[in-house]
């Protein structure tokens, strides 16, 4: 999509630049006009659903009359109940989140420096698989995990899988689900920051005698830096937060926070519950992007979203 | 930009007998290493697609039992995936367009005007794109229980697109106004043009291709929800959800054909639009 393409574009500097007529009063209104309806509508349900979840995690009652009663003791509750479900969520996404960053690294920089013109097509290539329904994605995996699938008998034949091992229904399974399927949200980001390095840079490295490995230690790496924090950011954020892997390719022995939060609300109905476990996620993550804007700025935020986009 | 081969080429080294291939496997080891990263992103696309001609034997469609084409000849034929599908198509097509006029009324506002509190804004637009599902699902439940204006449903799954799709084409019509030579909009000016007909005659042409893709981005995201989708639904059945459903009951194949057509759109709209850009900025430099 040429979305992706524009995104190569985006710098971190751009600002409005200063309106070449202005008529003061009328423009700022006509501002305000344009920004008014999607600005309520994000207001309206993104930010005061925020409030109400809040709002729901202090209730308590059962199913279906809850009242509002200051009960913190959900916080504590939940996170004594789920603490184990809340480490592996951010185990798994990590692992997961590691292994996208090796996988994608060297892809993303071969399409920024060896693509040519071809580099949209490329690009094309790595996105398009993610254009087949989640779901059935993740079904895939699991035909291709599966006991009786290549994967693992190639697995038993070279003895790195005991006679009985399998890998659908382990942390494995879930761990490559999920690396799997927030790719995108890794490769993108870093595609735009190397593609944005001036190719100039590294002949002029290599004009001062730097080996290859020294030109892409000392120059590519560190410029493309933003878009590592900027992929890392986006593909963990989801993965911690995400529940189908888990129950597709796993067991409940590796369901994640996402798992508990979708039981709690929509099989248990214990609201309250449900919206402390997704107060807590939400803020864990709320501070993650936060402390990211203040190091890197809301406009280089808003650069590796477009990329994402 | 010049983008020759720069990045681990090798210097030419003595010949030694081995030193050759070795200098060679060296050369290519980055490419070697991209076609494997790209051979495991179509891994299961492949699967899909091959199991969308399997005939399974049992309710489940994860075991090779032989070639058909007989769920392509009818892949609506599993009760309850046509309406599913319906469903879908009609809140992607809704949700997008709705989605495309805020959010591309907010990349003008944003990029054109000085407004006061910017950064918290952008803030703003960025938090749902960072925002894991789950939690705007499960806020967004919160909300229709304790302020029941409207019963879950389509309706409701429709708000909650429109939401999710509007920082997407935000920060998408941006990128493109980013670009945007504002020297043509002065032109305009002097040449007598007021705002409102250099608005429809030179700014909106040329930030057409932006929306458009928004638009195609907003639609793809729509029909691929499942999570805040599921959330907010109440007994509405889009197709990721049919999928969901059958996936602990029975897997048609046809589920697979159907998704095989939805990437066949999706990659052929795409590869349309690259190759339309290329003939463009062809043209334009000749």
């Amino acid at each position: 999509m040429s979305a992706i393409a524009q995104a190569g574009g985006v710098t971190g500097s751009e600002r409005p630049r200063r309106p070449f007529f202005s008529f003061g009063r009328r423009r700022k209104l006509i501002a305000y006009g344009l920004l008014a309806p999607g600005l309520a509508w994000l207001l309206v349900f993104f930010v005061v659903p925020m409030g109400y979840l809040g709002y729901m995690s202090l209730q308590s009652g059962s199913y279906p009359s809850f009242s509002f009663a200051w009960a913190w003791h959900n916080y504590s509750d939940a996170i004594t109940a789920f603490h184990t479900q809340f480490l592996r969520s951010i185990e798994y996404a990590g692992i997961a989140t590691a292994i996208a960053l090796l996988i994608s690294y060297p892809l993303a920089y071969w399409i920024a420096f060896r693509g040519g013109r071809w580099k949209n097509l490329f690009l094309l290539l790595v996105i398009a698989p993610f254009f087949v329904t989640y779901l059935i994605r993740t079904l895939a995996w699991e035909t291709i995990l599966a006991d009786d699938g290549w994967v693992v008998s190639i697995l038993h034949t070279l003895h790195i899988l005991g006679p009985n091992g399998r890998i659908l229904a382990t942390s494995g399974a879930v761990i490559a689900g999920i690396t799997y399927n927030f790719m995108p949200f890794m490769v993108l980001p870093l595609y735009v920051s190397l593609e944005q390095i001036d190719p100039r840079l590294l002949e002029a490295a290599k004009d001062l005698y730097a080996s290859s490995r020294m030109a892409f230690l000392r120059v590519a790496l560190p410029l493309s830096l933003p878009g590592v924090f900027a992929g890392t950011l986006l593909t963990f954020i989801p993965a911690c937060g995400d529940f189908i892997n888990a129950q597709l390719l796993g067991t409940p022995q590796q369901y994640m926070i996402g798992n508990v939060i979708q039981s709690q609300f929509l099989v248990i109905n214990n609201y309250p519950e449900a919206a402390a476990l997704s107060f807590v996620l939400m803020a864990a993550i709320m501070l993650a992007v936060i402390v990211y804007a203040r190091l890197l700025g809301t406009d280089r935020l808003m650069g590796a979203a477009a990329a994402a986009a | 930009m010049s983008t020759e081969a720069v990045g681990l080429h090798v210097e030419p080294r003595r010949p030694l007998p081995l030193a050759g291939a070795w200098a060679w496997i060296r050369h290519h080891l980055l490419s070697m290493y991209a076609v494997l990263a790209l051979l495991y992103l179509f891994l299961p696309i492949v699967v899909v697609i091959a199991f969308s001609f399997n005939n399974p034997k049992g309710r489940f469609n994860y075991t090779w039992d032989g070639f058909t084409t007989k769920n392509w000849t009818d892949p609506f034929g599993v009760p309850g995936i046509g309406s599913a599908i319906r469903i879908s198509l009609e809140i992607a097509v809704l949700s997008s367009i709705c989605a495309t006029v805020l959010g591309a009324l907010m990349a003008l506002a944003l990029m054109r005007y000085r407004i006061r509190g910017q950064g918290a804004l952008n803030m703003l637009v960025f938090l749902p794109m960072a925002t894991p599902e789950i939690v705007m699902g499960s806020s967004l439940l919160t909300l229709f229980l304790n302020v029941s204006f409207v019963a879950l449903g389509f309706v409701t799954i429709l708000i909650a697109h429109i939401m999710f799709n509007i920082s997407y084409v935000v920060v998408t019509v941006r990128a493109r106004l980013a670009g945007f030579d504002r020297h043509l909009e002065e032109a305009a000016h002097d040449l007598g043009a007021n705002g409102w007909t250099t608005f429809w005659k030179v700014t909106l042409p040329l930030i057409a291709p932006g929306i458009l893709s928004a638009s195609l981005l907003a639609f793809a995201l729509s029909i691929d929800d499942f999570v805040i989708t599921y959330f907010n639904s109440g007994s509405t059945i889009t197709f990721p959800l049919f999928v969901w459903g059958s996936a602990r009951v029975a897997t048609p194949p046809q589920i697979n054909v159907i998704g095989t057509m939805i990437f066949v759109v999706a990659v052929g709209g795409m590869l349309t639009n690259i190759f339309a850009q290329n003939r463009r900025s062809k043209r334009s430099l000749a």
